[in-house]
Formats: C-alpha cells, structure tokens, sequence
C-alpha cells in the first residue's frame, strides 16, 4: 500500500509539450509511472515519450480514462488547467507550476473541495511512491519502497532528507512535497491522516519550514487523532524577521511563524524535532 | 479621506502646507511601519516651520529606507483612531476583515499585549445578505459612529483586494473627528507579486521591499537573495535547503553570510551572477556551495563554478557540495579543473566553518 498514487495511477501531463513537460514526462515514463497521455490545446494527435496529446482534459480523460494529472502549464494558465481538469472528472491534480497567484490558490481550494477533487501544490515538487509510480519531478534513483511517509513544504530539501533515509535504511511509502506557497491545495494534517490509515506506513518524517502556523495544525492533528510515530525537522531557525525566504510562505510575520513556536507545538504532541536533515534517521531509530 | 498632496521636495511641503490652511502633518513615505517611533511622522503649524521640518525629513533613514516622498495632509482633530484591514488568512485559508478598536502606529503592539481586542470576520460569502449580518459585528466592534460606515468601506476594501489582487488592504487609522467625520487617514497595500502580470496599470507604483543593492541585483536576476551579517557565502539551490544550510552553518559555530537560492533548472550563467554577488561582499571568506540536483543538473552548476573562478577570479576557498542530477559529469568536470567536492552536506557545511574560524572569523 501507499497514499494517493500507485502502479495503477493514469497520469495525464497538462502542459506535456513544454520544455519541463515533455522532460519529466520522459522521466516520469522511465521511472514506470503509467503516464497514459497529456494535454496541450492545439496540439492533438502528437506524441510526447510515445504518449498521445490531446486538446482538452475532457477528450484525453474521455480516450484514456486518466483518474490524475500534472500541471506544468506556465503560471498565467495553471489554475484554469487545474479547474479544467477538475471539471472532467480528475480526483487528484498536482500542479507543479510555481508562480500562481494566491487569490486563485484560495479559489482552487474551495473549488477543489466542492467537487469532490484533489490538489497537491502549487509550486511542489510532487508525490513518489517508490517503485510504483513518480507523479512529480522528483528524482526518482535516491528513492527506495518501505515504512516511511515523508511530507514536506519543499522539494531540494525533501530529496536531501530522503537521500539520507535511503542511505540509513530506511525505505518510503510515499514522499509528497505539499508546496511552498502560502495556500496550498492539500495541507499537512491532510496528508498526515492518509499516512495514519496506510497499512504499510509504520511511521512519518514531516519537513516545515518559517512562516504561517500549518506545523501547528500539523501537531494539532498529531496529538489527537494519530498512533504513528512522527519525527520532524524545520528549517528557518537562522532566518531574519520579516524577509520572504524563497519561498512565497517562507516570511515570518507574527509569533506562529517562527521556527521556537512550530518546535514548542510538536513537543506537545510528543513529536521529536530535529536539528540537522542528516539527525532525521537518528530519531526515527530511537523509536 | 483627508485633503493631502505628496511632495518630494521642501518649498512643495511648504506650498501644501499652505493650501490646509498653515498646518498639516507630515508622513515619510517609505515601505515600512513604525514610522512614528522614528520620527517619521511630525505636525508643523506653519508653512515655514513645514519647509525646515521637511529639510530634516528628506534623507533621513528609516527601517532601510531613505525618506525621498512626504505626504502632507490636513492636521485632523481626532475623536478616536481604529483599524480596519482585508487581507489572507492563510491558515483558515480564507480573506478576512481584521478590525481592532485601538488604531493607530501601535498595533502590532495591541496584537501582542492585548489580542481580544483584535477581531477577525471571516469573508467566505459576499452577498449583501451577508453584508447586512455582519452589520452588528462591525458596530459592536467599533461603535456606532464608526461602525456602520466601516461596513461599506470594508466592502469597498474587499473589492480593492479582488480586483487588484492585494494580499492586504489596511486602513490604519481609521478615523472619526471631533466634527464627526470618518476618515482614512492612512493606508497600506500589498500587492500579489504573482498577480502583476494582470495588472499592468499598477506597475508605476511597483516597488520591491528589498534593502541592499545585492538583494535588488539578485531579484533582477531571478534569484532570491537576502543579506545576513557573517562571513561563510551559501549558494544553494532550493528555498528550505538554502534555509538548512544556514540553519546547519549557525549550529556548528558558524556564520552564513547570506540566503541565496538559485532556483530549479539552473543555468551556468545563472551562477556565474550568484557568486559575482556573493564576491561583492567584502566580509566573505568563505564560500559554500550546496546542490542537490533534480531539475538542477550538476554538470551546468559545475560549468557555472568553473567559469566563476575563470571569469571573477574567485582566490576565496570553496567548499563544494554536488549531488543529484548528472552528478557523475559535474564531479568529472570539477575533478578535471582541480576543485574538490563531496556528495554529503553536513561534512560540506563542517569544513567550511573550520575554513571560516582559519581566516579568522568573528
């Protein structure tokens, strides 16, 4: 088992002709990820890593029976790409694409959630479960099958954690990065529920970041509906008040969003925060 | 809102002061709070008193920002002063009216010390149905006077917000005058970045909030930058990495001199700028280079490194951290130009604070 993407996911690329498209596309492809076509309008009948294009959402969901897909659409277009998708039927959208503006991430929230769909981003580096499908950019070889669901607003230093659990042994159910923007799609608590109820996670490594309070809910939700165990490390600590890291979330504006409130809240949920990416093993093994 | 003229030099000052009636207050314009603390904010009672005052005014320094613009606006005789903004909350997610009975320069101060004061109406609808029920929330919060026309220019502030994607509207003070007048008496809005592109009319009041030459010449190259005060220079790619190797750097006694991500898909060139501003920092001393390669390809961050020490003449040491993507060809491509490498970042960021306390850091 594993959360929200497996072997039997049908990936749709929207945006698959572009440049990032159509090269993670080829990834996605050799990583064995069952990508079953994409979307770019006026350009139907073409092919992408032997992948047909389609117009529209509705006529490659309509050929292909696509339940997913991926947005690489340029900023401008990317939330209308994702409420086409919505609109013909996709359970889960993941929108790679940074740069959307958060009036419309609020909409897509909402928009999302009135019809029964699924967004994870914008601005993420996607969801892997190893061995069984790569719905991301994610690079695929530092990724091995196991026990650990890894959750993360970032994506370089979710691969710098994940490269340090594959080398301590520790294999991944699924690894999501839930997006570094203000409003995202899908939160951590929301993820962290789908990891509590996954017969093969035995335990989660969530990775926050400065800014807003989603750790809070995070350990909200910790202390009172999971078993599992839940180790977290938080970047940030070193970063001055008031200045946006990167990130469009990364900003600390108010005492929630601070590295010391977002550690005091785990601890009251009994979840180990570490310092260091390469201490995140460490924790996990003191069990 | 009050009669008020914007003037960048003192015989305007004068000349507005003039025209309400030979009083008025002067505001720095500068994109920063606390401007009353600092001096930013000072009444004149005539226009030649205006003009001195404005000669102090001009140039003075406040949190970065250099006072270039005044506004000069009719000295208001002030009943009471409330708060009234539109902004994100993104931990409902959700726009929302932040109200507070206590306005004015103080309150991030009354957040802190007495938050119950502060009150939150969510906006999830906006019919004037919803409007009408919220009618007694905003009287209960600020007052009858105040109230009941705050729900108008709450409305008013939320449309501002829609149609020009404003992540805040803020109305601080809100006023009402002895003469029974409600005023803004001063604003502030901050725009969606992501959301210029549809509003191509605002791009004249465009201003980024960057506070040294570095950070404007990073944003000009689509790098995000931010200057610390130590002496170890980071080049990373990705935001919460860059973020940990800072993090990493403190926690082992040393000093990051900066956060700078080069983002995804880095091209050489891209880091040939990033470390040119790195190496205008006199204070560097050393120089970490961190890159977990997905979209990045290690082999451009190493053609990027190469060139940089071609190019700029980089004699400060490196410490270069290299994995992911093409790593076989960019240790290849280092190997071959003599520069050392290691795939793993705590030995990365431990070697170059040893370096660091060698040249003598603070």
């Amino acid at each position: 088992m594993s959360i929200l993407v497996d072997e039997t996911t049908k990936v749709l690329v929207q945006g698959i002709t572009g440049r990032d498209g159509s090269f993670h596309t080829q990834r996605m492809v050799a990583y064995g990820t069952m990508v079953v076509g994409g979307v770019t309008p006026g350009k139907a009948g073409r092919e992408v890593a032997g992948k047909p294009v389609f117009d529209t959402v509705a006529d490659a969901v309509d050929r292909t029976g696509a339940n997913t897909s991926i947005v690489f659409v340029p900023p401008h277009f990317a939330a209308a790409a994702v409420r086409e998708a919505i609109d013909a039927g996709i359970r889960l959208v993941v929108c790679i694409t940074e740069g959307v503006s958060t009036l419309e991430e609020l909409d897509l929230f909402y928009y999302s959630r009135r019809k029964g769909a699924r967004i994870i981003g914008p601005n993420c580096p996607g969801i892997i479960t190893p061995g069984k499908s790569k719905v991301g950019i994610l690079p695929g070889e530092i990724h091995r099958p196991g026990p650990i669901g890894v959750v993360s607003r970032s994506g370089t230093l979710t691969y710098e954690v994940v490269h340090g659990l594959t080398a301590a042994g520790f294999g991944q159910s699924t690894c999501i990065g839930i997006g570094g923007d203000p409003v995202v799609g899908t939160r951590f608590d929301e993820v962290l529920e789908l990891f509590e109820k996954d017969p093969q996670t035995e335990a989660v490594v969530l990775i926050g970041e400065i800014g807003g309070d989603a750790e809070q809910q995070a350990a909200d939700f910790i202390r009172t509906h999971m078993k599992k165990k839940v180790v977290a490390y938080i970047c940030g600590r070193s970063a001055p008040r008031g200045k946006r890291m990167g990130h469009a979330g990364a900003i600390i504006s108010g005492d929630k969003a601070t590295v010391e409130s977002k550690v005091a809240a785990f601890a009251e949920a009994g979840v180990p925060v570490v310092d260091r990416p390469d201490l995140v093993p460490d924790a996990l093994r003191r069990g | 809102m009050p009669k008020a003229s914007v003037a960048n030099t003192a015989a305007q000052v004068a000349a507005g002061v003039d025209a309400l009636g030979g009083k008025g207050v002067l505001k720095a314009q500068i994109l920063a709070g606390h401007r009353g603390d600092a001096g930013g904010i000072r009444i004149v009672h005539s226009a030649d008193e205006a003009a001195r005052v404005a000669e102090e005014m001009f140039g003075m320094t406040i949190g970065g920002y250099t006072v270039e613009l005044l506004m000069v606006e009719e000295l208001l005789e002030i009943e009471c002063e409330k708060y009234l903004s539109i902004t994100v909350d993104r931990s409902i997610p959700a726009v929302s009216c932040i109200m507070s009975a206590t306005g004015g320069e103080n309150i991030e101060r009354v957040v802190q010390h007495s938050p119950d004061t502060v009150h939150q109406v969510v906006l999830l609808a906006d019919s004037p149905s919803d409007w009408e029920r919220r009618r007694e929330d905003f009287i209960d919060i600020l007052g009858k006077d105040i109230g009941v026309p705050a729900v108008e220019i709450a409305r008013n502030l939320l449309r501002l917000v829609q149609e020009k994607d404003c992540l805040l509207a803020e109305i601080n003070p809100l006023v009402l005058t002895r003469q029974g007048r409600v005023l803004a008496s001063d604003a502030k809005v901050i725009l969606d970045d992501s959301a210029l592109w549809r509003h191509k009319d605002l791009d004249q009041y465009h201003t980024t909030d960057e506070s040294s030459d570095d950070e404007r010449e990073a944003h000009e190259a689509g790098l995000s930058f931010v200057s610390l005060d130590g002496t170890i220079g980071c080049m990373v790619n990705g935001a919460g990495l860059a973020m940990a190797t800072m993090d990493t750097i403190k926690l082992m006694g040393g000093h990051p001199a900066n956060f700078l991500d080069v983002g995804g898909s880095s091209n050489p060139e891209k880091v040939l700028t990033a470390l040119r501003i790195l190496l205008k920092n006199p204070k560097i001393k050393v120089i970490l280079v961190n890159i977990f390669g997905g979209i990045t390809r290690c082999d451009d961050i190493a053609k990027g490194i190469i060139m940089a020490r071609e190019q700029l003449g980089v004699t400060l040491p490196m410490v270069i951290r290299l994995i992911g993507t093409n790593e076989i060809e960019g240790h290849a491509m280092l190997e071959q130009a003599g520069l050392h490498y290691t795939g793993e970042m705590t030995e990365a960021v431990r070697m170059a604070v040893a370096l660091e306390q060698e040249e003598g850091a603070p």
